[in-house]
């Protein structure tokens, strides 16, 4: 066949484009392929398939989405975890005349996919699913307000993951750092497929951040139960409302700067070229309007989670809710005034950096408030030490250690020194780890026992939790003594023997929370092995003060027989206190939005889109393009999305629960 | 800690400066640690003599502490942000080289115009008319002014003991003021991810005497080598761990050439593209130089046109060096041949070492 053909056909993909000599790839692929191989027959052999397409990959329930998306981070966290062990051994290595492991190609690629995967497709993943199972239940919904939107967004952010983890076994990542600064990202620089892959993976996945941020918005404005006025929304719904505005005002921005990206490398316009008008400079202001917000979307809620953990194993109202609201609030609006502090170094004036300095100081304002009303919620409480609690304990200690070095940062000329330097890395995992990652965990720990009816084994809890807070310290307390030593950040050899033992104890450090990972891994095993042990029967391990725990373990798939009506802050607590009565007949048939495979197809055709752009496949791009139009307005004209759940099933399930509780009683 | 215990005056206040605000700080974050593991020891739920109060949620007293605590300090940091932002403003002329030794109004900065090449650093002297690549040499105690700009993507220009970081961007200037008041080598580095070659791109910067520089600027000027366009152009190209190199002249306009992206002849200036727009009138001048040698949309191009997407971890040819497992001559392996660097006649490939 001719050239033209073949490449009409399949645009730059080639032979070449297997990184078949590659052998840490290869090594992978073959783990990689090993495994799904594995899982897949194992799937077919218990003939699950027609039990996960029908209960979960087409469901609309907000607790399965919610249950899916904490699945997806934790397998993607796995990626981005073997790309930090890579790097740190690379580091650790690679002095003098030892070039380590990794060639400058692999290398870069690691630390871009390293990024990207934590912030997209780990966290993110973490902070949705987190929002989406609790959310509703606190507020007393029965699902969100559009259910299929919000199986459709979370297939789009599996598209988004499936096309990063393509880049692994076909061609390349970007190599340009997490934020695919211009020009380097421009055709000019970096002309493989490496940024296309990073374009298309966040354009996809963003889609469906921002639906389902406008799909939670929607839910907590329009959805929550009679009484619940504003100022009597659980906090975590506060934060999680705060999150989801900030996720519909930000992610428009990173969708507007990408599209422009691609506009630059497809049809060859200059808007962040070096030259014919383009500013590159615009890139990293735009790219950052969007980045900052997103630390805060992905802190927030779990200030949240922190919240509503201290108040439940304190047993004691949450100090200050209407400051720590009011925090929160002031928190979003400062979010959108602080991105210049990640670039002081590009030249502003004084003025303007200072002004962005300060800003950046008076969010540690209410910040501070918020650890402060945390520390008082411990203030004369009963406080018990489960799993959420010891996390909730080393966050607090962990964070405020990452809000010194940060605002240090805000100080225009230290951060002169510290930009771009190992201290940035250290301070920005301090408060990623320290506060989403042990946030995360905290949550895990806290609504297992809710979405699944048993808690989690403590002894692996407490082994995992650990490794991962002492392997914390060890892993990056030598990265702040690096940044000091004027060690800057992304690079894959060294001169300086000197530096090579800091090096060595941040890997063993990110070894240690490799041992954190594993155990937590473990703890899942175990407890699903001891479910019975660990089971619970009240819906209420932990004695929880808000309405998810107001309902049986695993909820049933209309979340409450009735719709309780709000009296109080906490309101579970409220109805315990005076107590509320759980009814048990007068049940009526309920109203529920039916299952669809629109949102896989639609997700499956963005996929195909997706990666038929990245290596100009055109032919393909505009099928996939048409398909997914076509699918889209199909879906509109299914009439069939809802059906009521019968009185008889509803009153089934509402006496199970009162024979379940009447034996634990 | 070269950051906290630097070599010049302005890294010097830097580093004090990150001294104060973290004494500030502290002031706040010591007592919330020690508080945070006071509390969770004394409500513990097996401390039956602690008081017990589940519906204490607010004290309007605490709240007000809460929320002035920080708000006080952070009034104390912004002031002291402030002055210093404005006082070790990198675009300020200096005017002291330590402390109480004001610099006199005869005292001339020495410019240095720095160039972030793919992936090197290029060193223009236009006072003493040479030029070097990878080796920043400085007088001690005189004031230095750098510009700075790049000839393809961003970089920062850093020398730790020296002063903080500034980005260096095609078709831009920066500048920083700074001054070594010790002598010595120090460490100097891009601190901006950049490209393959980004590891190695940092170049050692001595600072000598006033007579020890005039003897090394001669020492420069015996050099054979000379800074003209077509060598510019040569150099310019990507390279990896380039040693220091040294030019006895350079060519005149240079460095407006390479501010406004034109060194490749033909090629039209930023700067008379800006001021044709500014004769347009009506708005700001724009950067609009047009394109050259810029590729095609990716929309654009022919099938065959398209680029393999290879792999590129594929190695390309041999690779330097020995194959086997602890091969002595891998252990010299950054040291390379000289006749494989950029503009060395007779070269054989760009990247060298790669």
């Amino acid at each position: 066949m001719s050239e033209t053909l073949l490449k009409t056909i399949f645009g730059r993909l080639t032979l070449d484009s297997f990184p078949i000599h590659e052998p840490i790839l290869v090594g992978t692929f073959i783990a990689v392929a090993f495994g799904g191989a594995v899982v897949l027959g194992a799937l077919t052999y218990f003939k699950l398939w027609g039990y996960l397409w029908k209960e979960w990959f087409t469901t609309v329930d907000h607790k399965r989405i919610g249950i899916m998306y904490m699945i997806l981070g934790i397998v993607m966290l796995l990626r981005g975890f073997a790309d930090a062990l890579m790097m740190r051994a690379q580091q650790a290595m690679a002095f003098g005349g030892n070039e380590g492991f990794l060639p400058a190609h692999h290398y870069d690629q690691v630390f871009t996919a390293h990024g990207v995967i934590m912030i997209f497709f780990v966290a993110m993943p973490f902070v949705t699913g987190l929002m989406n199972y609790v959310v509703p239940l606190q507020i007393g919904a029965r699902d969100v307000s559009f259910p299929f939107l919000n199986n459709f967004s979370f297939w789009m952010t599996v598209s988004g993951a499936v096309i990063v983890m393509a880049s692994l076994f076909v061609g390349e990542f970007a190599r340009t750092g997490w934020l695919a600064m211009a020009p380097l990202s421009g055709l000019d620089y970096s002309p493989d497929v490496g940024v296309d892959y990073y374009i298309w993976a966040l354009q996809i996945a963003g889609v469906g951040t921002l639906l389902s941020g406008v799909n939670l918005l929607a839910t907590i404005i329009k959805m929550r139960a009679p009484g619940m006025t504003l100022m009597k929304m659980p906090i975590f719904t506060w934060t999680a409302l705060a999150t989801n505005t900030l996720i519909v005002a930000a992610f428009p921005i990173l969708t507007a700067v990408l599209a422009m990206l691609s506009l630059d490398r497809y049809i060859g316009t200059n808007f962040f070229t070096n030259t014919g008008g383009g500013n590159p400079m615009m890139y990293v202001n735009m790219i950052w309007i969007w980045g900052h917000p997103e630390v805060y979307i992905l802190i927030l809620p779990l200030f949240g989670v922190f919240s509503e953990v201290t108040s439940t194993f304190t047993s004691k109202r949450l100090f200050g809710y209407t400051s720590m609201v009011y925090a929160v609030l002031v928190i979003t609006i400062l979010a959108y005034l602080v991105w210049l502090h990640h670039f002081f170094t590009m030249g502003s004036g004084a003025s303007v950096n200072s002004f962005f300095g300060i800003t950046t100081m008076i969010i540690s304002i209410p910040t501070g408030a918020k650890i402060f009303n945390w520390l008082f919620t411990m203030y004369k409480g009963r406080i018990r030490f489960e799993l959420p609690m010891m996390w909730t304990i080393a966050f607090m200690i962990t964070f405020v250690i990452g809000g010194m070095t940060g605002v240090l940062l805000a100080v225009p000329p230290a951060d002169f020194v510290l930009h771009n330097s190992l201290f940035l890395v250290a301070h920005f995992h301090n408060v990623i780890i320290g506060g989403v990652v042990f946030g995360v965990f905290a949550a895990i720990n806290y609504w297992f026992p809710k979405a699944f009816g048993f808690k989690l084994d403590k002894f692996w809890g407490t082994v995992s939790f650990w490794c991962w807070t002492i392997g914390f310290y060890v892993a990056f307390m030598p990265l702040y003594v690096l940044g000091l030593m004027g060690v800057t950040r992304r690079l894959r050899h060294f001169d300086d023997p000197s530096l090579q033992i800091w090096f060595i104890i941040a890997a063993l450090g990110a070894l240690m929370i490799a041992a954190g990972i594993g155990a937590l891994l473990m703890q899942f095993w175990v407890s699903f092995r001891n479910r019975e042990a660990l089971r619970d029967t009240t819906g209420d391990p932990w004695g929880g003060r808000t309405l998810e725990w107001a309902t049986s373990s695993p909820p049933p798939d209309y979340n409450f027989a009735f719709t309780p009506v709000v009296h109080d802050l906490d309101a579970w607590y409220d109805m315990k206190s005076r107590g509320a009565v759980r009814p048990t007949e007068g049940f009526r048939a309920i109203h529920m939005p039916r299952y669809t495979g629109a949102g896989v197809i639609l997700a499956g055709c963005a996929t195909v889109f997706g990666l038929a752009m990245i290596w100009y496949i055109w032919w393909l791009a505009a099928l996939s393009f048409v398909a997914l139009l076509a699918v889209a307005i199909g879906h509109t004209f299914n009439y069939d999305r809802d059906y009521y759940i019968p009185v008889e099933e509803v009153i089934e399930t509402e006496n199970a629960r009162t024979k379940a509780l009447a034996a634990g009683a | 800690m070269v950051v906290m215990n630097p070599a010049g005056d302005v890294a010097r206040q830097q580093a004090d400066l990150i001294l104060w605000s973290t004494g500030l700080m502290l002031i706040i974050i010591l007592p919330v640690i020690v508080l945070t593991g006071l509390f969770a020891w004394k409500y513990r739920a097996g401390n039956a003599d602690a008081e017990y109060r589940p519906d204490w949620d607010h004290s309007t007293g605490l709240e007000l502490v809460i929320w002035a605590m920080p708000l006080l300090i952070i009034i104390a940091l912004g002031a002291l942000t402030w002055l210093a932002t404005h006082t070790l403003d990198p675009y300020r002329p200096l005017t002291r080289i330590a402390p109480g030794e004001p610099v006199t109004p005869a005292t001339k900065p020495l410019v240095v115009e720095v160039v972030s090449m793919d992936w090197k650093w290029l060193f223009l002297y236009p006072e003493q008319g040479i030029a070097t690549v990878n080796q920043l040499v400085v007088p001690v105690n005189r004031p230095i002014q750098f510009k700075m700009t790049s000839s393809s993507v961003m970089n920062t220009f850093y020398v730790p003991a020296m002063a903080g970081m500034i980005y260096t961007m095609p078709g831009m200037e920066t500048q920083l003021h700074a001054v070594l008041n010790k002598t010595g080598t120090f460490e100097g580095m891009s601190a901006n991810y950049s490209g393959a070659g980004f590891s190695y791109m940092h170049f050692p910067t001595r600072s000598v005497s006033d007579a020890q520089f005039g003897e090394w600027v001669d020492s420069i000027r015996r050099q054979p080598d000379r800074l003209s366009t077509d060598r510019y152009l040569e150099l310019e190209k990507p390279s990896e761990r380039v040693p220091a190199m040294g030019f006895n002249a350079v060519q005149p306009g240079l460095w407006d050439k390479i501010l406004g992206m034109c060194v490749k002849p033909g090629t039209p200036c930023m700067q008379d593209a800006m001021a044709k727009d500014m004769n347009r009138g009506a708005h700001a001048p724009v950067s609009n130089r047009p394109p050259v040698d810029k590729p095609d949309g990716a929309l654009f191009k022919a099938p065959e046109e398209k680029k393999g997407g290879e792999n590129r971890g594929a190695p390309i040819e041999t690779p330097a060096g020995s194959q086997d497992r602890g091969g002595k001559e891998n252990r010299s392996f950054s040291a390379i041949d000289r006749s494989t660097l950029p503009g060395v006649p007779g070269r054989s490939s760009a990247v060298a070492g790669a």
